[in-house]
């Protein structure tokens, strides 16, 4: 989405966009293939409720669900009234006006959004709103097993408008990033920095569990970790292949880099493991996937599949020896959203500037082909949606807990928070289950089989 | 020699296992139980159905001790396992008849004296 954008945004002129200054049409093949990606970066969020679900003690499994599944519905309500607006357009260099507050002048047509586009403006803004849900979800990682759950919608939704906005504006939006040619093609800056920092803050804003370098706190159920790392792979091929907001070259490119780039990252994250320590893990595998993926992200229509590969073995390191140092310190970033999204984010933000290649993206070349100062737009990039991510996050979380506690009390974080926050357990035996207001006298007669195959 | 049963919450166990090893208290089986002991009942829905939960998840310890080892077993437990709400457990101290030590034949004092 970014290539197209940066067209426009920068006003560009290249023979092979002329169409842009026509009336726009809707092509079909493009809105075919916007629905299934919309949908497949939907399946994501659950996905990585997933994924989060099985790191986490059994007796937090259904909060740590529910923290994604939650991002669904309020973050998506939230983009449709305000979020899409705030990011999607005309503004100031940083943040979107109100003009499409309440999907004002969000049709059917392909027209009225900051972009071109072939298909309708309303289904971009869905796709987009997808972006947004995630984002927000990935956040929660960090904060599992303590954050009261009220709270924490509260949080969500205020971050998804006031700080993820903000920076989709800048980058993708018509903001000051964009136009002064940052590459983000699906997201390394605007989703995986700014999520990766934004849990980084949130964690330490919120403190340790209490558990935490007391007592070992191992995933209850590591099947799930690779069953959602599956089904995010999955849906990154919609993430990825559907930023190019049309069913074309761009983006069979972004779909393949999708596969060999978290390959790449799988094999040498493998190999670290048995390396170091004679045995690969299946928790392991599947942040390797993860960080992948997040890595290949920004790249993903702007790099050649064998720089793509290229990237997913460098994107392996700074990930792997960043999520074992951080498990040596104090900082409980529960499950590891900086080290896998604001470290993977980064190092596919920057090696972006460096692999990018105009033959395949059409737009500029990285440092390795000749353009060093893409390089440093990239850094730019990644410095602004730090800085702004963890200020944002950090005063927002100060705010709602200035009202509110963030935590739930020592004593309902020993019983878990399924119980006390939701009042259902993910693996009840049912037994010791007494029927609350169930009528006091039994029936009198009870249906009786009346022969039959049943 | 005297068998040393433990109901405690299972949030405490690491902290419980932890004291009793300080304490030099080796050799304990445990298991995870379903017991009320008068706490508040947790009340869970499911979709729409809204049950009183009446039993809660528990541990049971099971020490066995030479006689002068029962008290420092107990005062650990009842240390580690204390969070002064309803439901931290109960201990019940039993008489055991006779004890063997399976490996090596040797019985009662001898068997259940760690070895180091």
């Amino acid at each position: 989405m970014s290539s197209l954008r940066k067209f426009l945004v920068g006003g560009t002129t290249l023979g092979s966009l002329a169409f842009a200054a026509e009336v726009p049409k809707i092509d079909s093949g493009d809105t075919a293939w916007m629905l299934v990606s919309t949908a497949l970066v939907l399946l994501m969020t659950p996905a990585l409720g997933f994924f989060y679900a099985g790191m986490v003690r059994s007796k937090n499994a259904l909060n740590t669900i529910m923290m994604s599944v939650a991002s669904l519905g309020f973050v998506g309500i939230a983009w449709a009234v305000l979020g899409y607006s705030l990011s999607f357009s005309e503004g100031n260099g940083w943040i979107g006006g109100l003009s499409k507050a309440f999907l004002s002048g969000v049709g059917l047509e392909p027209t009225g959004a900051v972009v071109p586009l072939t298909v309708p403006h309303v289904l971009y803004m869905a796709f987009q709103a997808t972006f947004c849900i995630i984002a927000a979800a990935l956040v929660s990682g960090a904060i599992v097993e303590r954050m009261r759950f009220v709270p924490y919608l509260v949080f969500i939704t205020l971050w998804s408008l006031l700080v993820y906005a903000p920076v989709a504006h800048m980058v993708w939006g018509g903001g000051f990033l964009g136009k002064l040619g940052a590459f983000d093609f699906a997201g390394g800056t605007v989703v995986h920095i700014n999520a990766g920092i934004a849990g980084l803050v949130a964690a330490m804003v919120l403190g340790r569990r209490k558990d935490f370098g007391r007592q070992a706190i191992l995933p209850h159920n590591a099947t799930y970790v690779v069953l959602g790392a599956a089904l995010l792979w999955f849906g990154w091929f919609g993430f990825n292949g559907g930023s190019a907001v049309a069913s074309n070259g761009l983006a069979g490119l972004a779909f393949v880099n999708t596969m060999l780039a978290p390959a790449a990252t799988l094999v040498v994250w493998i190999l670290l493991d048995i390396l170091r320590t004679g045995k690969s893990t299946a928790v392991g595998a599947a942040t390797a996937i993860v960080v992948g993926l997040v890595a290949i992200t920004p790249a993903s229509g702007f790099v050649s599949p064998m720089n793509a590969i290229v990237l997913g073995i460098i994107a392996a390191f700074p990930s792997y020896f960043v999520i074992l140092w951080r498990a040596k310190t104090k900082l409980d970033d529960s499950l590891d959203v900086f080290g896998g999204h604001a470290i993977g984010g980064i190092t596919g933000a920057l090696l972006t500037g460096v692999l990018a290649q105009k033959v395949f993206n059409g737009i500029g070349d990285g440092w390795l082909y000749g353009n060093a100062s893409q390089f440093l737009i990239q850094l730019l990039a990644v410095g602004v949606s730090i800085a702004y991510s963890a200020l944002g996050t950090f005063v927002l979380l100060k705010l709602i807990g200035a009202l509110t506690p963030l935590r739930v009390p020592v004593k309902e974080e020993g019983m878990g928070l399924d119980i006390t926050q939701h009042g259902e357990e993910a693996y009840t035996s049912g037994e010791g289950a007494i029927l609350v207001n169930a009528d006091p006298i039994a029936p009198a007669t009870r249906a009786r089989a009346v022969g039959g195959t049943d | 020699m005297k068998m040393v049963v433990a109901i405690i919450r299972p949030e405490v166990l690491n902290g419980v296992l932890e004291a009793l090893f300080k304490a030099e208290v080796r050799g304990l089986s445990i298991s995870r139980v379903q017991g009320h002991g008068g706490e508040t009942e947790r009340v869970e829905t499911y979709r729409g159905i809204t049950v009183k939960m009446e039993l809660s998840e528990k541990v049971r310890l099971e020490i066995g001790v030479s006689d002068h080892f029962v008290e420092p077993t107990v005062q650990t437990i009842i240390r580690a396992a204390r969070t002064g709400e309803v439901g931290d457990g109960k201990i019940f101290v039993l008489p055991v008849e006779k004890v063997y030590r399976i490996r090596t034949g040797e019985e009662d004092t001898a068997a259940v004296t760690p070895v180091f």
